[in-house]
């Protein structure tokens, strides 16, 4: 169920992303790997591409819905 | 005593290398904490932790100061460096020691310490 509500609110924050993808790490929907590879990214430091993900995240972020969260992020050109 | 926001600020501002995790150094709690450990160590780094575990509070503060919601964050020299996945990115490309050689000099001593933050009693 989670892993559905993270995927759909980094796709509505990220719709020009060529790759959204959600990893339930431990099977117990609350340590999630996140992946987004976007050309917004695209010359942006890391700590801001980890700072997008992280608002777009941030309801789940901050009602505990998420435990833990790994973040990869690539740019495109 | 100083309000916790000053003290965790004091930490980020004054410590060359301020690790905020759950658990300490030597007794890590969480496996995100322990990779940003690990890369900040291979990479040479002092170490300052700070054990955010105690009290809910801390975690609260320091994410209003800092604007970053999750567990380990990295600060060189009061800057913000990023999480676990952002140390440990920033380490395998080599830049992290880049940037701990530019912010606090190549021959820097590598210790570790770790200090408790003085909690006021919780109001009721």
């Amino acid at each position: 169920m989670a892993s559905e509500t993270i995927q759909a609110l980094l796709q509505e924050a990220f719709p020009e992303a060529a790759e959204v993808s959600v990893v339930d790490r431990t099977g117990g929907g609350d340590h999630f790997h996140v992946t987004v590879v976007s050309p917004r990214f695209q010359g942006l430091p890391l700590l801001d591409q980890h700072r997008l993900v992280n608002e777009a995240l941030a309801a789940p972020l901050a009602d505990g819905t998420i435990h833990e969260l790994r973040i990869t992020t690539r740019g495109t050109p | 005593m100083s309000t916790l926001r000053e003290q965790i600020q004091d930490v980020i501002e004054n410590e060359p290398v301020a690790l905020f995790m759950k658990g300490t150094p030597q007794l890590v709690m969480c496996g995100n904490s322990d990779r940003a450990l690990r890369a900040l160590l291979e990479a040479g780094a002092p170490v300052t932790a700070v054990d955010i575990l105690p009290d809910p509070r801390i975690r609260q503060e320091l994410s209003a100061l800092s604007g970053w919601p999750t567990i380990p964050q990295v600060f060189v020299k009061g800057e913000l460096i990023g999480g676990a996945d952002i140390t440990e990115e920033l380490h395998a490309s080599g830049e992290l020691r880049r940037k701990l050689d530019e912010a606090l000099g190549p021959e820097r001593e590598q210790t570790i310490r770790t200090v408790a933050l003085e909690l006021a009693p919780a109001a009721s």
